[in-house]
């Protein structure tokens, strides 16, 4: 089956209202070029579940966020990720803020179809009284431990950032870390994979062992191919985090008037391709 | 060789924190506690496993700062997949930096004010939750103040004793070793696990500490100096683990 759909496409199927996931980690191999679609669409009031970098920055920053769940948000060289600080003290958006591990074990329950996964992450902190949904489960053998039932993480759409993949939906990771994206994917009802480079199916051999094929056809439903689709976040060994934009994008947080310059610059503008463009007259500017 | 700096005592201090973990993975948050992990391996803990803080376990001690010498030698790979999966398994111990952190150990990294709509932002829950209900944790505070040593954290982000004695036998992973700050060394090493002063720095007194922590410490009469850093310890932070000094940045002299 042929898979291959544009950006465009994949946000035309996005409602109001949606549980939206978002693979990668951080400013690490964020499916940017997808986002950015959201940014230029009407959709609104998603509940976003990420390990949160830019993507979750700029949703917040653009009032994309009605719930977010998370662990942290992060640019990585930048600890905190400065628009999503503004959208905190602002109270803008719901806060589902759990431990970093518990998010997997949410993704990895909806991507068995288990209702919960037990864990001890979270007992005795204030995950569980600043997320008053939180239940706990008696262990029903000899230990009788309390643990945290901890929920699954159905999402209505998953987006993915991958190095490589076929027109068929099979994605390959060539960088050190696969994150999560296979259980965003698994935990999704529609799924969509932007890739750097679509190749042939014959070609993932050239590229990376057996073992980087973390992503098969069953986990996607559309395949986009999005050269720097990942930018500004990094995605190696295609290309490392582009700084010196990152920093650009982030001073932006300092007043509205900054970030509206910035979105009208690179954001409000009419296609992925006008942003790249963008993106290059502005390093050519920079340099 | 110049005497140690307060950031050497406070290194040494640190990597003491390790003594006995075998052969466990460190994860360290700060500069001084990533001089000290490297050297408790390079001195007395020889088995503990380092990352790269990307995916890789490193056979080989790479400096914190300076010119990189030789390109490390990797033992593993540590997505964080096998991160999560090796520090519910426990064999970790994790030194997180503390904003605020109360008399039985309970930290905050995550907001100050109420958390529906902080005053400030930082850093968020991370997995100082799941770090501290799995395996043992100890903090670093390079600025110690009553801001930070607090009578009541805003936020629980790490737990601590008097949270985890209400767990039952959930808790039973749970250990809180040791708080390192800039003036003194601490543990919960007391009847109720209520923190306790265990020796101040060379030139902090016992009532600076005191001063600058907003609840009661626990404080016995003759409170010993932290031990001072030897001639290896002080060659390995000062020629091989951080020639370019980023320890004075973090704790200035």
């Amino acid at each position: 089956m042929d898979k291959r759909t544009t950006a465009a496409a994949v946000v035309a199927e996005l409602r109001d209202g949606m549980t939206l996931g978002i693979g990668g980690w951080g400013s690490r191999r964020k499916p940017m070029a997808l986002v950015r679609e959201i940014l230029r669409s009407p959709v609104k009031d998603l509940t976003v579940v990420s390990y949160g970098g830019p993507d979750v920055g700029l949703l917040c920053a653009a009032g994309k966020v009605k719930k977010l769940v998370y662990g942290f948000v992060s640019l990585d060289s930048i600890p905190l990720e400065p628009h999503f600080r503004n959208a905190r003290q602002t109270g803008s958006f719901e806060a589902a803020e759990w431990d970093e591990g518990m998010l997997q074990w949410g993704l990895y329950a909806a991507a068995l179809r288990l209702p919960f996964l037990p864990t001890r992450a979270g007992l005795g902190s204030d995950v569980m009284t600043i997320n008053p949904n939180l239940r706990t489960v008696r262990s029903p053998y000899d230990d009788g431990e309390d643990l945290v039932a901890v929920p699954a993480l159905t999402l209505d759409v998953a987006l993915v950032h991958m190095n490589r993949a076929d027109a068929r939906g099979n994605g390959q990771f060539l960088g050190p870390d696969p994150y999560f994206d296979d259980l965003f994917c698994m935990a999704a009802k529609r799924r969509f994979l932007s890739c750097e480079q679509l190749v042939e199916t014959r070609d993932f051999a050239k590229f990376g062992s057996v073992h980087t094929l973390k992503i098969n056809r069953t986990m996607v439903d559309g395949v986009i191919e999005t050269p720097m689709g990942a930018h500004f976040t990094e995605c190696p060994p295609d290309y490392g985090r582009d700084e010196a934009f990152q920093r650009e994008y982030a001073a932006t947080a300092k007043s509205p008037e900054a970030w509206a310059e910035f979105r009208k610059r690179f954001l409000d503008v009419e296609s992925e391709a006008a942003y790249q463009e963008a993106v290059r007259v502005w390093q050519g500017a920079a340099k | 060789m110049s005497p140690a700096t307060r950031a050497e005592v406070c290194a040494v201090a640190m990597a003491d924190a390790f003594r006995g973990d075998g052969e466990i993975l460190v994860s360290c948050f700060g500069t001084i506690p990533a001089i000290a992990a490297r050297l408790a391996k390079l001195s007395f803990a020889p088995d503990l496993l380092l990352t790269d803080g990307i995916a890789h376990l490193l056979a080989t001690v790479q400096p914190v700062s300076g010119p990189v010498k030789s390109d490390p030698v990797i033992e593993g790979w540590m997505p964080f997949r096998s991160v999560f999966d090796l520090l519910w398994n426990g064999r970790r111990h994790v030194v997180m930096m503390a904003s605020q952190i109360d008399r039985f150990g309970n930290h905050n990294f995550a907001c100050i004010g109420p958390h529906a709509k902080p005053k400030a932002q930082l850093l968020g829950m991370r997995g100082a939750p799941g770090n501290t209900i799995n395996h043992t944790t100890s903090y670093w505070v390079p600025s110690h103040s009553t801001k930070v040593f607090v009578d009541k954290v805003d936020v629980v982000s790490g737990v601590g004793y008097d949270r985890a004695a209400k767990l039952g036998p959930a808790a039973k992973f749970h250990e809180v070793r040791r708080v390192v700050s800039n003036l003194g060394v601490f543990d919960f090493a007391t009847r109720d696990h209520a923190m306790r002063l265990v020796s101040v720095h060379p030139g902090v007194s016992v009532a600076d500490v005191v001063a600058a922590t907003a609840f009661p410490l626990e404080i016995s009469r003759e409170v010993p100096e932290t031990r001072a850093p030897s001639a290896e310890d002080l060659h390995l932070i000062r020629d091989v683990l951080d020639p370019a000094a980023a320890r004075d940045r973090e704790v200035p002299s």
